[in-house]
């Protein structure tokens, strides 16, 4: 839509035209101030954090990454490759894998993902569901953003209604 | 030919008073949330009428929700 509107204003006679084309998404999920009357379209890319999200890369060995989980909540490891993209997860009980194993042996291909824009009321929904505490997030060419996690998604659609 | 702008500099461009930021959504959704700054034409209402007030020779920004 953006794109038509800014060839138009060069059309009427506008110099200086710019296309922020990522629009209200890019703006939220950066975490900059909004104006209006709501009610905010909260989204789980609002939450979603790599931080503290447990990761290893492909090539890396079970034992490299059995310690990572230790004491952490998380239930899983996302594997990624060198673009970050994510190729799988590790659920603990691959960790019990021989510990020279590399990952791409033992993780589940093609974990469920969702994308930033994803709605936060709807996924808590599915979420409860399925008795899921954090799911994923990516962006459209598949590159880790982080994680979304329940809790999060929870306090966040608390205080978006 | 418009230029594409990104956040970064989206919000180097809003540096300059001059810049026009313009949403180009419907009223409801721009009455809902909207940046700072942003005056409301929607795309079927953008007209030289509705433009009669914008400076041409300033920045000028368009926006919708996002790119898909």
């Amino acid at each position: 839509m953006s794109p038509r509107a800014a060839w138009q204003l060069e059309a009427m006679g506008f110099r200086d035209v710019y296309d922020f084309a990522n629009g209200k998404v890019e703006w939220i999920l950066s975490g900059l101030p909004i104006e209006g009357g709501g009610p905010h379209y909260a989204m789980a890319g609002e939450v979603a954090t790599a931080e503290s999200a447990v990761t290893c890369k492909l090539g890396e060995r079970i034992g490299e990454v059995r310690g990572r989980l230790e004491g952490r909540s998380d239930t899983f490891c996302v594997v990624l490759n060198d673009q970050d993209v994510v190729l799988g997860r590790i659920g603990r009980s691959q960790l019990d894998a021989d510990p020279a194993t590399p990952v791409e042996e033992v993780m589940q291909s093609g974990p469920t993902t969702v994308r930033p824009t994803e709605p936060a009321a709807a996924l808590l929904d599915r979420m409860a569901k399925r008795k899921v505490t954090s799911v994923v997030v990516t962006s459209k060419r598949g590159e880790f953003v982080g994680l979304a996690r329940r809790e999060d998604l929870e306090r966040l659609v608390a205080r978006s209604s | 030919m418009p230029k594409d702008v990104d956040v970064r500099q989206l919000r180097k461009l809003l540096e300059d008073e001059r810049t026009q930021l313009i949403e180009v959504l419907p009223p409801d959704e721009y009455e809902e949330e909207h940046l700072p700054r942003a005056i409301n034409i929607p795309l079927k209402s953008l007209n030289r009428e509705a433009v009669a007030s914008l400076d041409p020779s300033s920045p000028t920004v368009v926006y919708c929700w996002d790119d898909i």
